[in-house]
């Protein structure tokens, strides 16, 4: 965990209330893709906990949705503006446990897809990853996925892909993995939960701090309360009491 | 200058204390600074038995501050005398201060004797304030006859000096510090939260899962001010101050109006250097009003 200022490079709309963010500075203590950090904005008192999206040791990429005032005003944050931001939160993905992974992914739960993706990349592993949206509309960065994995889209409505979720998906196609990574909607986490275990599942939360102080965010498992920041937000979708 | 006060026959090296439930037992923040820097640190509230505490979800910001319903999250008071206190043993060199919640007056008094023998606890910090557990912590701490009735009980069997951790939410919080004092309290700490709530407009649902909670942060700093103020004014035995102090002239207000130690509790959560940063910058802000000892400022307001 450490305390740093950042640097915007880019701030730019990349779909329907969908925003990625580009960040420069000493990012050198993030450790694992799907680790998350903690924005603070003027105006607002607590921080905003946004997944790492995409990271190196000099910058880090938020993919985040305008869903209330404090993401909405970050959206309009501009080129230059210095944050700070606390970084290397959260366990994050633990790649080395999978030869075989599949990724899986339910709206803005893909932010944290591409930097794991990239994670199996420089092991020589390109991932098949599932992406599920309501519409055409709400999927993001398919380009960049596209070079990084193998991408099977699904849309609700069918406007792009396969039509239904990406649980429904899962259940009619024999895929082969070893491992999945998943992030997404609870709903859709808690079914892919029930129709297998062998995986890990990123949570969110509201938060209060983001470093483990106030169990603002403590979830029931099968090994007793744990805290979506700091022993999550990745768990084995064994453990998790949906 | 000196940064030193006494409390309780025990000098503090300064009068900074994270708050309970905002630091957890403390030995996380070692990986943000060196924590020997602060004066004490209050623990996370104890209760008998593990409790998971209330359902998520247990946040909702609010303009100058946060409402929380964490429900006294804890793993018992075993586990944290045989296990919290050797993790914390072994990055805090000074004493603590245990803080306990509680049901009913016996499982604060079984509560309670299970800290007489743990060495680095200085002192016992009795919740009757808790807003945020059924039937629980507030009763106490709203009915002058019942927290006095709890505070002689805790007593019986304390063998370390007892701190009563005063509810806001009262008609006349006087009259409560009187009753603890006359109880036999040896200090009085306040304010615990205001009870408050939030409501999601894309719902029409409020946003903490058991509705309202405790607001805490820096609006409810004057508020607080004013109840130390009040409270150390009535009362001879010392007061710890807090509620929305976030910097390091909020304390001074603080010890003006009456505490002779300090608490930092929400802070915490959004800057996890708020304590260090304040006892960093206590020095400067003494010299700019010409302060010498900060002992000498302690109640000062008349």
């Amino acid at each position: 965990m450490e305390k740093v200022i950042l640097q915007i490079s880019s701030n730019t709309q990349v779909g329907k209330d969908v925003y990625l963010m580009r960040l420069e500075g000493d990012l050198s203590s993030i450790k694992n893709p799907g680790e998350f950090v903690e924005v603070k904005l003027d105006k607002y008192y607590l921080r905003r906990p946004i997944s790492v999206c995409d990271y190196s040791s000099t910058h880090l990429s938020l993919l985040y949705k305008v869903l209330g005032r404090g993401t909405k005003d970050m959206s309009s944050l501009e080129v230059g503006t210095m944050l700070d931001v606390i970084v290397n939160l959260g366990n994050g993905f633990d790649t080395s446990l999978s030869q075989n992974p599949l990724l899986i992914a339910g709206g803005i739960g893909i932010a944290p897809m591409i930097g794991l993706a990239k994670e199996f990349n420089s092991k020589g592993i390109k991932p098949t990853l599932i992406y599920g949206a309501a519409k055409k509309e709400d999927i993001v960065l398919l380009n960049e996925l596209n070079k990084i994995s193998n991408v099977i889209i699904c849309t609700d409505d069918g406007s792009l892909g396969y039509k239904g979720n990406t649980v429904s998906y899962l259940k009619e196609h024999k895929l082969n993995y070893d491992k999945y990574y998943a992030c997404g909607p609870q709903i859709m986490l808690k079914y892919l939960a029930l129709f297998d275990t062998n995986g890990y599942v990123s949570l969110e939360a509201r938060m209060g701090c983001g470093f483990g102080a106030c169990m603002g965010c403590s979830i029931e498992t099968t090994n007793g309360p744990k805290r979506v920041c700091k022993e999550g937000p990745v768990f084995e979708a064994s453990e998790v009491i949906f | 200058m000196s940064l030193e006060v006494k409390f309780l026959g025990k000098t503090f090296k300064n009068p900074i204390i994270p708050a309970s439930g905002t630091f957890g037992f403390g030995y996380e923040f070692a990986s943000f600074y060196d924590i020997n820097i602060l004066g004490s640190i209050s623990l996370k509230g104890t209760t008998l038995e593990p409790r998971y505490g209330n359902p998520l979800p247990r946040i909702a910001e609010c303009p100058s501050g946060l409402v929380n319903a964490i429900g006294l999250q804890n793993p018992g008071v075993d586990k944290v005398v045989n296990e919290e206190l050797h993790k914390l043993k072994e990055v805090y060199s000074d004493l603590v201060i245990a803080n306990v919640g509680g049901h009913s007056v016996t499982e604060y008094v079984e509560t309670c004797k299970k800290f007489n023998d743990a060495e680095t606890v200085f002192a016992v910090e009795l919740n009757i304030s808790c807003p945020n557990v059924k039937g629980g912590g507030m009763a106490f701490g709203t009915d002058p006859e019942v927290a006095s009735q709890l505070v002689k009980e805790v007593k019986k069997v304390l063998k370390k000096p007892l701190i009563v951790k005063l509810s806001p939410n009262v008609t006349d919080i006087v009259k409560m510090a009187k009753a603890v004092e006359e109880a036999g309290a040896d200090a009085i700490s306040l304010i615990n939260t205001l009870v408050g709530m939030r409501i999601n407009l894309k719902t029409g649902e409020p946003i903490i899962s058991i509705k309202k909670g405790g607001y805490s942060g820096p609006g409810i700093f004057p508020v607080a001010l004013r109840m130390v103020y009040e409270v150390s004014h009535a009362v001879s035995i010392p007061v710890i101050g807090m509620g929305g102090i976030s910097n390091a002239y909020d304390v001074l207000e603080m010890m003006y109006a009456g505490a002779s130690l300090v608490m930092v509790g929400a802070e915490n959560l959004i800057n996890p250097y708020a304590c260090k940063e304040i006892i960093d910058n206590l020095p400067k802000v003494m010299k700019e009003y010409g302060i010498k000892n900060l002992q000498d400022i302690i109640g000062r307001t008349k």
